[in-house]
């Protein structure tokens, strides 16, 4: 019973893994563009999550809502007027400076807010838990999971039931071909950076609630936000779900053998996918 | 005063330099067929109406208005839709969403829609969900065409829409021509097929070398001036 339970909490900690990668498979899915600063962008959306609630008292299910709308005009500025310069044949521009990204985001945050960790205020709904047979559940990693389904279901629907899903699609194929249909490139790229900020922004609430966090975590985050990506093949939105949901099985497995293992079986289960199936458990067609 | 217009319009790529001010006119109604051989500069000449290649404002005009420095999906907008020179169909697509995809930047009411489309091109509305790329290569290009004539546009461009298909299909394709013109709009075809370039236009330009050698109704020029103009006074 031990070891269903240990499976089961490590599927609910592949959600929250999951919820980091997903703005990065989004990003990439779509421009190519493999952002460094991503997972200082999750850290930046938590200290934005813990302001609105210092400041104005909210929950930080009610400040997440505000952030939201806040984080997707960060990210559209930020590719509109940052990124798309970097973008084209050389990948290496938009490594350099997603790198230096990271580390001006993680100095800033230093500078404003100190090294102290801090966490965002619980409730009893952040500690609650639900029996399910032996079982028991935590209700927070239920929400984390049940969060990232529910993002992955989102924008498999934007994808593939909109116009600006068809647009994404297109323009990813073919930006110059998606121009002559009448598409800005530059616009559906900041779009999507918008949207990846918004998904960082969920993510940064469940990290928020977790866990402690401090400026320097960012790094760390991108890492398994990577790994997921990478597992469930590039651009593959449930693939990436399935990447957050082996690191985190691996990971809690690794820690009931024991405990130091917790973080390098992650990072095994990453390798050893990479060694059967190098472009990802469910790879792009045409990539 | 023409629909659109290239006044001394050059473009380069690099340091090399495809065309030297090419003069072209294409009138409301009008089909006019743009034909030369391989690297004769027809499809930097498209590229450079449809707004991928930039310019000079003047270069290019559209019902009166400078767009030779407006961005591709504007000149869409405003009403020049492009079939591009190998179909350049969306991989990740369905035959019906590389239709719709067409209407993104210019939605007019018109004659064009998905019905007409699919009355024009039967084959397409049986495939509708297949992937765009999986069809044959005629079908790809019916589906870049309708693709194109979903945005209602003024002025359709043609690049090359023959290239690679066997005569019974490249038949099958230009009987849409006609259709196309009836529903409103006016056409510029590249083609590097003569007789088929000269069944369908109204007007004829031909290039050599990045300028335009020869121009004309088809009535108005010989054969022996298309060769000349075609492939140069040594041939």
């Amino acid at each position: 019973m031990i070891w269903i339970d240990t499976v089961i909490q490590g599927v609910l900690l592949g959600g929250l893994y999951a919820l980091f990668a997903s703005g990065l498979s989004l990003v990439f899915g779509i421009m190519r563009l493999v952002n460094l600063a991503h997972g200082d962008l999750i850290v930046m959306g938590a200290y934005l999550i813990l302001v609105l609630v210092t400041l104005l008292g909210l929950s930080p299910f009610v400040a997440v809502l505000i952030a939201m709308p806040m984080m997707f005009a960060v990210g559209w500025l930020l590719q509109k007027f940052l990124l798309n310069r970097t973008l084209g044949d050389d990948i290496l521009p938009p490594l350099l400076v997603t790198f230096g990204l990271s580390i001006a985001l993680q100095n800033a945050l230093l500078e404003g807010f100190s090294a102290d960790s801090q966490r965002l205020p619980t409730n009893a709904l952040t500690t609650a838990s639900v029996d399910v047979g032996p079982i028991t559940l935590g209700v927070m990693p239920l929400l984390t999971f049940g969060s990232a389904v529910l993002v992955i279901v989102a924008l498999n629907q934007l994808f593939y039931r909109t116009e600006l899903g068809r647009a994404f699609r297109a323009t990813s194929d073919d930006a110059t071909t998606a121009s002559l249909m009448g598409i800005k490139p530059g616009n559906i790229f900041a779009t999507a950076t918008g949207i990846a900020l918004v998904i960082v922004t969920i993510a940064a609430l469940y990290l928020g609630l977790r866990a402690n966090f401090d400026p320097n975590i960012g790094p760390a985050r991108l890492i398994y936000a990577f790994e997921a990506v990478i597992i469930g093949g590039l651009g593959s939105l449930w693939g990436t779900l399935l990447g957050g949901i082996i690191i985190g099985v691996a990971q809690t497995v690794g820690a009931a053998i024991n405990p130091e293992w917790q973080i390098l079986a992650g990072h095994v289960a990453f390798l050893a996918v990479l060694l059967i199936r190098p472009r990802g458990l469910f790879p792009r067609v045409n990539d | 005063m023409a629909l659109l217009q290239t006044t001394n319009l050059t473009a380069n790529y690099g340091d090399f330099q495809a065309l030297f001010g090419v003069d072209i006119a294409l009138n409301e109604a009008e089909t006019v067929a743009i034909i030369g051989a391989n690297g004769a500069g027809k499809t930097t000449l498209m590229r450079s109406i449809a707004g991928v290649l930039r310019n000079t404002p003047e270069a290019v005009s559209f019902d009166g208005r400078p767009i030779g420095t407006t961005p591709a999906d504007e000149i869409m907008a405003q009403g020049v839709a492009m079939v591009p020179e190998g179909r350049k169909l969306f991989p990740s697509l369905s035959v019906e969403e590389n239709l719709l995809i067409g209407t993104y930047g210019r939605k007019t009411s018109g004659h064009w829609n998905l019905t007409t489309i699919y009355e024009l091109f039967p084959i397409l509305g049986e495939r509708r969900n297949n992937p765009g790329t999986a069809l044959s290569g005629g079908q790809q290009q019916m589906v870049a065409i309708g693709r194109a004539l979903m945005s209602n546009p003024r002025v359709l461009l043609c690049d090359e829409i023959s290239l690679g298909l066997a005569p019974v299909v490249i038949k099958d394709i230009y009987k849409a021509v006609p259709k196309i013109k009836e529903a409103g709009a006016s056409l510029i075809v590249v083609e590097q097929d003569i007789a088929q370039a000269m069944a369908v236009a109204d007007r004829v330009y031909c290039m050599m070398e990045g300028r335009v050698t020869l121009s004309g109704t088809p009535d108005s020029l010989s054969r022996d001036d298309i060769h000349k103009a075609y492939f140069g006074a040594g041939h």
